[in-house]
């Protein structure tokens, strides 16, 4: 009757016969998928393109930083480059990295369904998410736009003539996409849960990515109403926003931030989850303080909806206000510190292991401390005043999306790895571009605080010398990031076809995702599991494996 | 040495010995005590980054799989949670309080400071000290005296940043914003746009000259245009009409404006408003949103007829205007000059007829 | 097996799957799978809302600014115009109402008749905005393309209690409309996607389709039309009827 739950030794471990992945074949069958595991890779094969772009724009950044007069590209190129650096990586890369590849794969593989609640609006999202970033592609390849990020009102519906509005339109149609999916994992996680499968028995996987959700619903709209109005603005020219007419500039910078500072959070939520997942298994233990780690997320999800005001500090809001946004600031840091706290308890009486994952999760635990820290620096109204708007501001989120993000989703992508294609990735060089990544992101970002702090303006082409020294340690320690990024996407693909066969449980996990087998069947389960534990329980999972070898021997 | 290593890097190394700022000049009274809280701050990020290094270290050595091959299962413990909520919670606290108070420290400028406008737009800073010298990306101040700037923007949002003071203000389009300072220490510092605001952001750069107040009375001197912002405040009052209705009369069409900066003034919608830089400014441009109690609406907008350097100016005048014996006698002479061949005798009616005629379009009004 | 067993068949779960033509893979009944996707309907009402809220917070400041502004604009909008419209949506997410139960009663004919009479009503709606906005572009008053002051600043024949607004505040009536051209655009974008929709189901519905016990989406796009006639029931007030006591 348990035939479903055989952990095949990993040394004799074939690859199934039958599994996602060759179900069907040919584009057709990847392109009308409705199964959550192909739409998961589609998204991950789109993310890595736009990642790539991205990481070349920054890239020149960096070249052009070398030296202070800016000699490598003119200055209006470089506002491009940091446009498309942002507005890719924002909104194309660390958006839907996490939410929709790790969560697509993992979500209704961990709560023991069949798949997502509504396979076609999954499908559908994903379609939005490549027409949105088909919106960017043209705005790149025509001319690029040069407003930043941020889209500044009025700069960038009255001063520049770039492609702002297929840019702001390319994020408007990528935002439903967000929608779609975040009300897909909010249905799923509600209704789909396998029998005995409880609020409480959950990973604290599905837990941060519920949070997630809830911020993808809320929050999305708003910067879709935002963008539409600079769209209409540019192309009708109303006044919303327009000092001129009466319209407010700061009311864009208000909508704006609204959504882009709870998706932060959509940008270090998901990374947690993974965090909560590989420190456990590594640690072999339960995660310390489950109940605080997974309430600790929604007091995050709810929190970042009250302060998005302190990216505005010192752009005429009433210092009152202000008061306000920095408390909430400070509280909105507390789950963060609770968090990694009980992280590093967990590994406390632990039999820990030193795999590629586990060293990315230290790096997330080293990288993102530094970041929330710094975070502080910047929620504190006076210092704000002296930092915001420099380089410092710029290490610090780096320090949170790149060091603290990304290397959780490198340790998702290593830990999860075997699920996803069945076969293992070199262990040693996992490792080893582990530890390239912690150094080079390090001393690519590090100056920049030390540089921050003399005042170097952020988004600035040509500089004062006296800050070159550390602009060129940056850009060297950006090129050993560089490497750091291209190992993985080399050896990971390397493994798809000469990786060792992973087996069903290569980690020897306790979690439903490593009952099965790996690559997974299109439909998960061969019958719906019944689930009698709780998360990260370990005795349950050497009870299983004892009584298997006790039925097989 | 250099014979052996290519000469870039020669150069990078020579200058890497030589010339390395780690930390910016504390050049403002303010400034010893923003970097008394930064260190503050440091060194409560070096800490908890510290114990967390330190847990994650030594349980990893600990607990390594070789020398620990069990788990021992650990739910949690209240205590110790509770413990890492609220210690980290009481310095976040902390931090607030400090950073609160020093926010509130550096953008309420003292009454005594003297009064620099800042007109920043794509891509210069202009600085217009009340004596009329005019500057453009360099700020010239004297030490030891507390500056306030008003400041605006004539286009996008710009950041006008002193790194070397700690402070910075976004100049924003359509509003006064102010910072204010007290330079300490003579020599020149970085000044910067920290706003993207455009394709020559980073050149929007300039240098804040702090001076000793010998040297500054010097530089004033030297560089004075003639007039000082009052003086062309002054004739623009004249010019635009305004002291046909502002004249202080008792039967002025418009609030006496004598003596009134600073002062709360009812508005004709019962609220009460404070008549500080901002508020003149919008009066000036939107009046219909700032009718005085008992005035009829009948003062047309300046939208589009006065630059921001003007309005600067208008609003430097009336700030230091304390009697009306000045506009009274600006307004007779304005009308000699200005009235009819056909009928200069009766100034004061032809003047009338003229603020009247203005709002043309808005049709007849207070009949 | 001892009691740590994972995995057991789940015979009823199965039964059930083997019979309805209408359940998707994924879920274990009927009942799951509408409360999904009714549950589903709401989270994307909730975002609707906050899409809606931010055009709405964008008016409640200016309005608080430029209430002069936004009396004199509010004053151009046809009243007659927007009653009727209102009484025309009420109207049919009556229909819609009963087109639900007539789903539920499986009722086919009922079912087409009243979608039919919604649609028709969803059309005389956007018809009835369809002349006031050529009306407004004929009285200039569409901003950025189309827009004069000039009515604002003298005496409305048909308001002659009304002061004439000064030049500034009239220019602010061009924040009014902005954000009456934005609210009503994006309303009438959501009638229009539901007209479409309506179109499918009819076609649908005419084969049978929600009629036989499996009527989620008819349900569902209830939901939707009722949402988009409360929204109407928030613009109606605040974009005609502002200061009309006076």
């Amino acid at each position: 009757m348990s035939t479903s739950i055989t952990l095949p030794d990993q040394q004799t471990a074939t690859l199934p016969k039958r599994s996602y992945l060759n179900s069907e074949y040919g584009l057709k069958s990847w392109l009308l998928t409705f199964d959550h595991k192909r739409i998961a890779i589609l998204y991950l094969i789109t993310t890595s393109f736009f990642f790539t772009i991205g990481g070349s724009a920054a890239a020149l950044i960096r070249l052009n930083l070398l030296t202070p007069g800016g000699e490598l590209v003119a200055a209006d190129t470089y506002n491009k480059l940091f446009s498309i650096h942002g507005i890719i990586m924002v909104f194309f890369f660390l958006v839907p990295i996490a939410p929709a590849v790790l969560g697509n794969f993992l979500i209704p593989i961990m709560i023991g369904a069949r798949d997502v609640a509504f396979p076609r609006i999954n499908l559908l999202s994903w379609y939005l998410f490549v027409a949105g970033g088909c919106f960017e592609l043209y705005a790149i390849i025509w001319g690029g736009m040069d407003t930043g990020w941020t889209f500044t009102t009025p700069l960038s519906t009255h001063y520049v003539n770039t492609h702002v509005i297929a840019a702001a339109l390319g994020i408007f149609v990528a935002g439903f996409s967000s929608i779609l999916t975040g009300v897909n994992f909010i249905v799923t996680i509600h209704r789909l849960r396998a029998p005995g499968m409880t609020w409480f028995r959950l990973p604290l996987f599905i837990w941060s990515y519920y949070a997630t959700s809830f911020i993808f619903v809320l929050a999305t709209p708003v910067i879709a109403i935002a963008l539409a109005l600079i769209v209409l603005e540019r192309f009708t020219g109303i006044g919303v926003f327009d000092p001129a007419k009466g319209g407010d500039p700061l009311l864009f910078q208000h909508l704006f931030w609204f959504y882009s500072h709870p998706a932060v959070y959509v940008m270090i939520l998901p990374g947690m989850g993974v965090m909560s997942e590989v420190i456990a298994c590594f640690s072999r233990k339960r995660v310390f303080g489950y109940t605080a780690v997974a309430f600790s997320s929604v007091a995050i999800g709810v929190f970042s909806f009250f302060v998005w005001a302190h990216h505005m500090f010192i752009m005429g809001i009433s210092n009152y206000s202000a008061l306000v946004f920095s408390l909430m600031t400070m509280l909105v840091a507390v789950p963060s510190a609770i968090k990694i706290f009980n992280w590093s308890a967990t590994m406390f009486k632990g039999s820990i292991s030193f795999d590629t994952p586990m060293l990315y999760s230290f790096s997330f635990i080293g990288l993102f401390t530094i970041g929330g820290m710094t975070g502080i620096m910047l929620a504190s109204l006076g210092m704000d005043i002296h930092l915001t708007e420099t380089f410092f501001v710029v290490a610090h989120f780096h320090y949170v999306m790149v060091g603290g993000m990304v290397s959780a989703v490198m340790a998702g992508l290593h830990f999860w790895w075997p699920k996803i294609t069945g076969r293992m990735y070199p262990e040693n060089l996992g490792r080893l571009s582990a530890a390239i990544l912690f150094l080079g992101f390090n001393l690519t970002f590090f100056p920049q605080f030390i540089v921050g702090y003399l005042g170097m303006p952020r988004r600035y082409h040509a500089y004062p010398p006296d800050f070159q020294v550390l602009n060129v340690l940056s850009t060297a320690g950006a090129s050993v990031l560089a490497i750091g990024y291209l190992m993985p996407a080399i050896y990971l693909l390397w493994s798809l076809k000469y990786g060792k066969v992973a087996g069903a449980n290569p980690w020897n996990a306790p979690g439903l995702e490593w009952q099965i087998q790996s690559p997974p069947l299109t439909e998960n389960f061969v019958e719906t599991p019944i689930v009698d534990f709780e998360a990260y329980d370990f005795e349950w999972l050497a009870n299983q494996t004892k009584s298997e070898v006790q039925t097989i021997g | 040495m250099h014979y052996f290593i290519s000469p870039v890097l020669w150069q990078f190394l020579s200058k890497w010995l030589s010339q390395f700022p780690l930390f910016p000049p504390e050049a403002s009274s303010i400034a010893p005590y923003a970097d008394a809280f930064f260190f503050f701050l440091m060194l409560i990020s070096i800490v908890g980054t510290g114990i967390v290094m330190v847990m994650v270290i030594t349980f990893s050595i600990m607990y390594r799989k070789e020398k620990n091959p069990e788990a021992t299962q650990i739910e949690g413990s209240m205590l110790l949670e509770t413990t890492w909520t609220l210690i980290p919670l009481a310095l976040f606290l902390i931090c607030f309080v400090w950073g609160a108070l020093l926010y509130f420290r550096i953008y309420t400028p003292p009454t005594n400071a003297m009064n620099i406008y800042i007109v920043g737009k794509q891509w210069m800073w202009k600085a217009e000290h009340p004596g009329g010298q005019h500057e453009i990306d360099a700020l010239h101040v004297p030490e030891g005296r507390p500056i306030a700037l008003t400041m605006i923007s004539q286009d996008v949002f710009h950041s006008f940043s002193i790194p070397a003071f700690r402070v910075k203000r976004e100049v924003i389009p359509g509003r006064y914003t102010t910072v204010w300072f007290t330079p300490t220490k003579p020599g020149t510092y970085h000044l910067f746009c920290t706003q993207y605001c455009g394709t020559l952001h980073s050149q929007m750069i300039g240098w804040v000259t702090v001076m000793t107040p010998g040297d500054y009375q010097a530089w004033l001197n030297g560089s004075t245009s003639g007039t000082s912002l009052a003086q062309n405040g002054e004739r623009l009052f004249a010019a635009l009409g305004c002291n046909a209705c502002h004249s202080g009369n008792a039967t002025a069409r418009g609030p006496n404006l004598a003596g009134a900066y600073g002062s709360r003034v009812q508005l004709a919608n019962g609220s009460y408003e404070t008549m500080d830089d901002a508020f003149l400014r919008d009066s000036i441009l939107n009046p219909s949103m700032h009718v005085a109690a008992g005035y009829a609406p009948i003062m047309p907008t300046y939208q589009g007829q006065v630059s921001e350097e003007g309005l600067i100016d208008l609003v430097e005048y009336i700030k230091g205007l304390k009697t009306n014996d000045r506009v009274q006698q600006t307004l007779n002479t304005s009308l000699v000059q200005t009235s009819t061949p056909a009928g200069g005798q009766n100034a004061p009616q032809s003047a009338a007829a003229r603020s009247a005629k203005a709002p043309s379009h808005t049709g007849t009004v207070n009949q | 097996m001892d009691s740590q067993t994972v995995i057991v068949p789940q015979s009823h779960a199965e039964l059930e799957h083997e019979h309805s033509p209408h359940l998707h893979h994924h879920f274990a009944n009927m009942g799951q799978q509408r409360e999904a996707s009714n549950f589903g309907m709401w989270l994307f009402l909730l975002t609707e809302i906050m899409f809606f809220g931010g055009m709405f917070t964008a008016y409640l400041i200016y309005r608080n600014w430029y209430y002069p502004a936004f009396v004199a604009g509010s004053h151009y909008m046809k009243m007659w115009a927007g009653t009727l419209n209102t009484v025309v949506l009420i109207c049919s997410s009556f229909t819609m109402a009963m087109g639900v139960y007539s789903a539920e009663m499986r009722n086919r004919k009922n079912l087409i008749r009243y979608l039919s009479l919604t649609l028709i009503l969803g059309f005389v709606f956007l018809g009835i905005k369809a002349y006031e906005w050529h009306n407004e572009w004929v009285e200039h008053h569409v901003p950025g393309l189309n827009f004069s002051i000039n009515d604002f600043t003298h005496v409305d024949a048909r308001y002659p209690t009304d002061k004439p607004l000064k030049v500034d505040m009239a220019e602010k009536t061009q924040i009014y409309f902005s954000l009456y051209f934005l609210l009503t655009g994006v309303h009438a974008l959501h009638m229009v996607v539901g007209v479409s929709i309506i179109i499918f189901l009819i076609f649908t519905a005419w084969g049978g389709a929600y009629t036989t016990g499996h009527m989620n989406l008819i349900e569902n796009f209830g939901l939707y039309w009722h949402f988009v006639d409360i929204v109407w029931i928030f613009l109606f007030p605040l974009l005609y009827l502002i200061s009309r006591h006076q």
